[in-house]
């Protein structure tokens, strides 16, 4: 069976300075999947999300795109492509308000983005738009306040719904729940699922309550390179990756994986026993 | 200019129009009181001062060679009154037609670099730019263009009076002002703002980022070549002090002193800074002009981070 891919990843390699975080990955990323990318700490998982990007040049391989080679373009060109990305901490623009935070996205395809004589009333058309997509996430209350005072799982939210503005065939989500408390993790997972519909997205996500519940097809990701593929129940069965990845031995149950340190490990773990 | 603050406004709620009522009031009645040629400068460095600030606090760009800008418009325009029997309308449309140009070259080599890097290139840039006009035919070597003459204002509004040239002068800032109120409030602000506030963010949304930054810089530019154009006019002199880097030093001054990414920060930075070395350089203190505005350079980095105007606004917040 031939498979339709949306992205695929051939050889791809990323050394600094002799270490190698990204280590001869070949990612198969199938049209319409949600596919999450799992693995410990450090595995490279965000530099993965950072050579699809061109954030960082990989050191070989390459980058298929619907087919396309697009291993040479630029990181704003592979946007305008309709692969979009949003970032492990979380990414807004600070001082300004919600509602334009999503509006800078839609703005973009306006063609006025150099239009410096025309007044900023114009972009007022796209507030409809800006507002569904707030409501979307749950942040209709919050449309005028500055971005700046906004909670930080209100924040990892507006980012999502600033990447949703841009409709964007393949949607990459680097951890999109961390940092948030559990209700608004099943908020922001039922989120995810609702917005598969008719587009791809790839996302890294350490809370595996939400990846089983998501998750297509899983690639486990140990020290850059790949330790398994499958779907949930293959790759949890998978001694190696209990192993290696969960740091289990064989009689535990599945547990989310250890966090970082940080302010919301409580909350995952809260999210564990749901 | 009411309007738009609604959404993106979130600063004191004391109405921008009233105030720039007033304020426009009060540069109609100013040279009837004071010295025009003194208001003159202060509106030409203002501007000057405007249009740095508009990559320093809208983009994010700190340039460290603005003066070549300034002192490109100055020379064409005043090369051109002397030599051409052009209007002055025109010569100072050629000057900022030139600082423009310069500044789309030196903005796309410099936008490529970014924080410090950006600063030390587009330094490095205006060295060159400066050892050119010290030794280019053109410009007069050391002593300058002396005696440009004001000309007649579109062929018959004399400019070599002083009320009718502060008018014109004034005319001009105002264009320029409103220009910059308008980028900012524009599309492309908007997207500039979002570049200066997470540029990987606006990256991953598909803007050039480095495409923004260059507009911008061109714009910037080509104001601050205006103010050279019109300081030029104004002073009938147009000379190397204008594109010495102590002029990109001290525009840089004028921004932080009086608020960067503030409306009119710049304008008041340029009016203390101005009135202080008018103040100092004809008296006793004249020969410590340097060390007094270095201390106050300190004083206001130090104490008011945000600059007089962001001071002020600071304390009606709090009062009211
Ligand atoms: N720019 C860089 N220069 C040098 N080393 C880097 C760079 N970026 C990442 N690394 C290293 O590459 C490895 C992989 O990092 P990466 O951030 O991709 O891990 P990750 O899987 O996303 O981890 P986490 O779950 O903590 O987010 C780490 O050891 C990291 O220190
Ligand atoms: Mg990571």
């Amino acid at each position: 069976m031939t498979q339709d891919l949306i992205l695929e990843t051939k050889n791809l390699i990323k050394a600094f300075k002799g270490f190698t975080a990204v280590d001869d990955v070949n990612l198969q990323i199938e049209r319409g999947s949600i596919h999450a990318l799992i693995g410990p700490n450090g595995a490279g998982k965000t530099t993965v999300f950072n050579l699809l990007t061109k954030y960082l040049a990989p050191t070989s391989g390459c980058l298929l795109f619907n087919g396309k080679d697009i291993t040479a373009l630029p990181s704003a060109s592979i946007a305008r492509l309709g692969i979009v990305r949003s970032f492990q901490i979380s990414a807004v623009f600070p001082n300004l308000s919600v509602l334009e935070n999503v509006r800078v996205a839609l703005q973009r395809k306006e063609g006025n983005s150099f239009h410096f004589w025309k007044h900023e009333r114009v972009l007022n058309r796209l507030n409809d738009k800006a507002m569904q997509l707030l409501d979307d996430v749950g942040l209709t209350g919050f449309a005028h306040s500055k971005t700046l005072d906004l909670p930080y799982g209100r924040k990892r939210a507006l980012e999502i719904a600033t990447t949703l503005a841009l409709d964007p065939e393949l949607m990459l989500l680097d951890e999109p729940t961390q940092g948030m408390g559990h209700e608004d993790v099943d908020v922001v997972a039922n989120l995810i699922k609702r917005v598969s519909a008719g587009r791809t997205i790839l996302m890294v996500e350490h809370n595996l309550h939400v990846v089983s519940k998501l998750a297509d097809r899983i690639t486990v990701l140990q020290r850059g390179a790949i330790l398994t593929e499958g779907d949930y129940a293959s790759v949890s069965a998978d001694p190696r990756v209990r192993e290696a990845y969960l740091g289990v031995s064989d009689d535990e149950p599945v547990a989310p994986v250890v966090q970082p340190a940080g302010p919301h490990s409580i909350d995952v773990a809260a999210g564990a026993g749901a | 200019m009411g309007i738009a603050e609604e959404s993106s406004m979130k600063t004191t709620r004391f109405t921008p129009s009233k105030l720039n009522l007033v304020l426009l009031l009060l540069a109609l009645v100013a040279p009837f009181v004071l010295y025009p040629v003194f208001l003159m400068k202060v509106l030409c460095f203002a501007l000057f001062a405007c249009a740095f600030n508009l990559l320093l606090g809208f983009a994010g760009l700190l340039s460290f060679g603005h003066a070549v800008f300034l002192g490109t418009g100055g020379y064409v325009t005043g090369y051109l009154m002397i030599n051409t029997g052009i209007t002055p309308e025109l010569g100072i449309l050629a000057g900022t037609l030139a600082a423009g140009l310069v500044g789309a070259l030196y903005g796309k080599l410099a936008v490529r670099r970014e924080g410090i890097y950006f600063a030390m290139v587009t330094l490095a840039l205006a060295q060159l730019a400066f050892f050119f006009y010290l030794q280019a035919p053109f410009t007069g070597g050391e002593d300058g263009l002396q005696g440009v003459p004001r000309g007649h204002l579109f062929g018959f509004i004399d400019l070599a009076n002083n009320l009718q040239m502060y008018f014109f002068v004034l005319a001009i800032f105002l264009f320029g002002f409103w220009l910059i109120q308008r980028t900012v409030h524009s599309p492309f602000g908007q997207v500039l703002k979002a570049i200066r506030e997470n540029e990987p963010r606006a990256i991953s949304l598909g803007y050039n980022v480095n495409d923004y930054k260059w507009v911008a810089f061109i714009i910037s530019a080509g104001l601050a070549g205006l103010a050279g154009s019109t300081k030029t006019l104004v002073f009938q002199l147009a000379s190397l002090t204008d594109v010495h880097w102590h002029m990109s030093g001290e525009v840089v001054l004028m921004t932080l002193v009086g608020g960067m990414g503030t409306l009119f920060g710049p304008l008041v930075g340029a009016a203390a800074i101005v009135t202080i070395q008018n103040y100092l350089s004809g008296g006793e203190l004249g020969n410590y002009i340097h060390i007094i505005m270095g201390a106050i350079f300190v004083v206001c980095v130090l104490a008011f981070r945000n600059g007089i105007v962001g001071q002020f606004r600071k304390v009606l917040k709090q009062n009211f």
